[in-house]
């Protein structure tokens, strides 16, 4: 059996993954993915604890993640798509509205 | 108990009719704003009547309670009106006078603006007045005192568009206020020791102390603070100096306010309080040094000043000297009788002065009059009588009172006597000064006239020769120019003395009789009488037949006369010694330093740092959505770090 920590620094790394490329990458749709890749490599460890510890909440909780992620990705994409089309970019740099 | 009188209606007719006036004049016609200030004031008037009228059969001293005003543990204050021989005597004095001049201000007032206004806040002053003199406590007294301070103030400034007028408005309120001080202190001393401001209560509660003899005890300073309130509204040294600034008011404000009888209302308030007097000996020596040397003082600046209402308002100050020191040698009767007819005199002579500046459009100078005797008649006489009675020369008014304060003055200290001379020879050469450059020689107006000096009027209409006044006016005139003439004739062989000597104890009749004998009073009287004729002489030499010298006289005197032209720069000294440390103190450490060094900074500073904080703290907020995202990472990775750290230990 492949023990739990494999599981772990292989969601470790996903996660790490996720957030550099989160931080360095303007385009959007990149973003984007890079959450999904964080929240598979949180995923990734729950299942791996789930299996260890034979209990079946770790797999509930990865089915609650999946969802919201689904409804992320819903209202994520219609937010991007409805930011391209006023502001003709992906590039996050050049979304600032907000700025002061 | 005797019957009720409903004293509270007398002074609430005068406030129904300034309510009235107030809030409907502007939409009521002259006729109708006039009919209601005559008619509310002379309904005081009846009352007043009504009041003598019943007067003998009432038990004396009569009180009227209406209701409580304040409780407070074993302290109260009711509203209570008060009547006794003192009270009749200023109530009368007050309406009956009072309405004379509002009849004369129907005349004199029916050309200016704002007419209702006058007389809303001439039957206001009424008001107040009434509940001063017919308090029956010293709180009551002191919303009355207040009361007369402020309509005193709305009337000097009548017309407000002149700065002078609106500046001698507020001298006045600020200078009384410093009376006032004292009165207010005086009151909380007698709250405080004899638990009661009630007339009766504290009176009685005092008489049962031995008198304080020596030094400032309690009584001494309470009397002290009661005369500084009573010098602040009756223009005593040193609190006299807004009087005479107090004559930019319309002239009939003068005559009833600032010589009847508000100005009165100290001399009132000692005679009044005069058991707390009997009892402080060296507080009523101050009372008597003051009104002396004011009564001196003031009679000095009268004789220089060329403005006809100004040299009536020295006169007036100086004749409330007279007044305090009557109170002060304990002849509070003969100070009350001295009120009476110089309310009757010196209100004709303002009227009269009134009628003078009226005939002449407005100019008050009296270089510029001259020869209105043949103008206006009627003005002359009247003023006549009302100048003789204030000379003093008999049988007319003042003579009398002054002859009674006097011969009570010398009993006391012959020093106080000489002074009281001196002061009605001045007294006499001034006012026949006054009557000389102003009704004889030749009209002096018309040349100055024509050299374009605008005749500084307040819509008389400054033209062609001086004319008479109206019936409206003339009417009071001479009402009061009788009165001026017959009215001291109550004071023969000590009648008035006698009527007012249940409120004043029956000592000081017993002493007035007993301690000069008769032929001491007739010198005294003549001596008077020899002053008074003397004055008049003098101004008929140097006013009459030989004009050129009063210029050489004052040329010889150099210094000492600027000195008296400009008032001894008292309103000077006062302003280096008072207003200026006050205003370059508030300007320097107040203002600039208080409030611009420490409360504005204080704020100004908050803001400032609040706005260096936000500032770096707002550089986390670039808008950037990425920084925004380092930002949760860093903060994620802290928390992940801290709580590792924790899960160590």
């Amino acid at each position: 059996m492949v023990p739990v920590s494999y599981y772990l620094i292989l969601s470790g790394i996903l996660f790490s993954c996720g957030v550099i490329g989160f931080l360095i990458k303007r385009n959007i749709i990149t973003i984007f993915i890079c959450i999904e890749l964080m929240l598979n490599g949180v995923n990734l460890s729950f299942v791996a604890f789930a299996a260890q510890w034979q209990h079946l909440s770790g797999q509930v909780f990865v089915f609650f993640v999946m969802v919201v992620a689904a409804a992320e990705a819903t209202v994520g994409l219609a937010i991007i798509i409805a930011v391209f089309r006023t502001r003709e970019t992906l590039n996050v740099d050049h979304v600032n509205l907000l700025k002061l | 108990m005797t019957p009720s009188l409903h004293l509270w209606l007398i002074p609430i007719l005068p406030l129904i009719g300034a309510a009235i006036n107030g809030f409907f004049g502007r939409r009521l016609s002259r006729q109708t704003v006039s009919a209601v200030a005559l008619t509310f004031c002379g309904a005081a008037f009846l009352m007043g009547l009504y009041v003598a009228a019943r007067f003998s059969s009432l038990e004396l001293p009569h009180a009227e309670y209406l209701g409580h005003w304040i409780r407070s543990g074993n302290f109260m204050v009711n509203f209570e009106f008060y009547l006794d021989q003192l009270t009749l005597v200023m109530l009368l004095v007050v309406t009956g006078v009072g309405f004379l001049i509002h009849i004369y201000s129907v005349g004199y007032m029916w050309e200016e603006g704002g007419f209702y206004r006058f007389f809303s806040y001439l039957n206001l002053f009424m008001f107040f007045m009434l509940t001063l003199v017919l308090a029956g406590n010293y709180l009551q007294m002191f919303i009355g005192w207040e009361g007369v301070g402020l309509a005193s103030y709305l009337l000097i400034g009548f017309w407000f568009t002149k700065d002078s007028a609106a500046s001698a408005g507020k001298k006045a309120f600020i200078v009384n206020r410093i009376g006032d001080f004292g009165f207010l202190i005086a009151l909380f001393l007698l709250i405080k020791h004899f638990g009661s401001l009630n007339f009766s209560q504290v009176f009685s509660s005092i008489a049962q102390q031995p008198a304080e003899t020596a030094g400032i005890g309690l009584l001494t300073s309470i009397g002290l603070l009661l005369m500084v309130g009573a010098a602040g509204k009756s223009a005593q040294i040193p609190l006299y100096v807004w009087l005479p600034d107090a004559m930019e008011g319309p002239t009939p404000v003068s005559a009833l306010i600032h010589a009847a009888t508000m100005v009165t209302a100290g001399v009132y308030m000692v005679a009044r309080s005069h058991v707390i007097f009997e009892h402080a000996p060296n507080a009523l020596t101050v009372v008597a040094i003051i009104g002396t040397l004011t009564a001196l003082f003031a009679a000095t600046i009268g004789i220089a000043q060329t403005d006809i209402k100004k040299v009536l308002a020295y006169s007036t100050v100086s004749q409330l000297g007279y007044m305090f020191m009557a109170c002060g040698v304990a002849a509070y009767s003969a100070g009350i009788f001295h009120l009476m007819t110089h309310a009757f005199f010196k209100g004709l002579l303002f009227l009269a002065a009134g009628s003078v500046i009226h005939a002449v459009g407005g100019e008050q100078d009296m270089r510029k009059m001259g020869g209105l005797r043949q103008y206006i008649p009627w003005t002359f006489m009247t003023m006549t009588a009302a100048t003789f009675a204030i000379a003093g020369f008999p049988p007319f008014a003042g003579f009398f009172s002054k002859d009674e304060i006097l011969a009570r003055a010398y009993e006391a200290n012959p020093a106080y006597w000489f002074i009281g001379v001196t002061t009605a020879f001045i007294t006499s050469f001034y006012m026949f000064r006054l009557w000389f450059m102003t009704f004889f020689g030749d009209y002096r107006g018309r040349e100055a006239a024509q050299h374009g000096h605008p005749a500084h009027g307040h819509g008389h209409g400054g033209h062609g020769d001086p004319h008479e006044s109206p019936t409206i006016m003339l009417v009071p005139l001479m009402i009061l120019a009788v009165l001026s003439v017959i009215g001291g004739w109550v004071g023969i062989g000590g009648r008035f003395e006698h009527f007012l000597s249940p409120v004043f104890g029956e000592g000081a009749t017993a002493v007035a009789t007993e301690a000069l004998s008769r032929s001491t009073e007739i010198t005294l009287m003549v001596i008077s009488v020899a002053a008074a004729v003397l004055g008049f002489y003098l101004a008929y030499v140097l006013y009459l037949k030989r004009p050129e010298l009063p210029q050489k006289i004052a040329d010889s005197l150099g210094g000492l006369y600027q000195a008296v032209v400009n008032k001894y720069y008292v309103d000077e000294i006062y302003a280096d010694l008072f207003v200026k440390p006050l205003v370059d103190g508030s300007t320097r450490i107040l203002w600039h330093g208080v409030d611009q060094g420490v409360i504005d900074a204080a704020i100004n500073d908050t803001a400032d740092g609040a706005r260096h904080v936000s500032d770096s703290a707002r550089q986390m907020q670039s808008g950037n959505v990425r920084s925004y995202a380092g930002w949760v990472a860093v903060g994620g990775a802290v928390i992940i770090a801290y709580m590792i750290w924790m899960g160590v230990r």
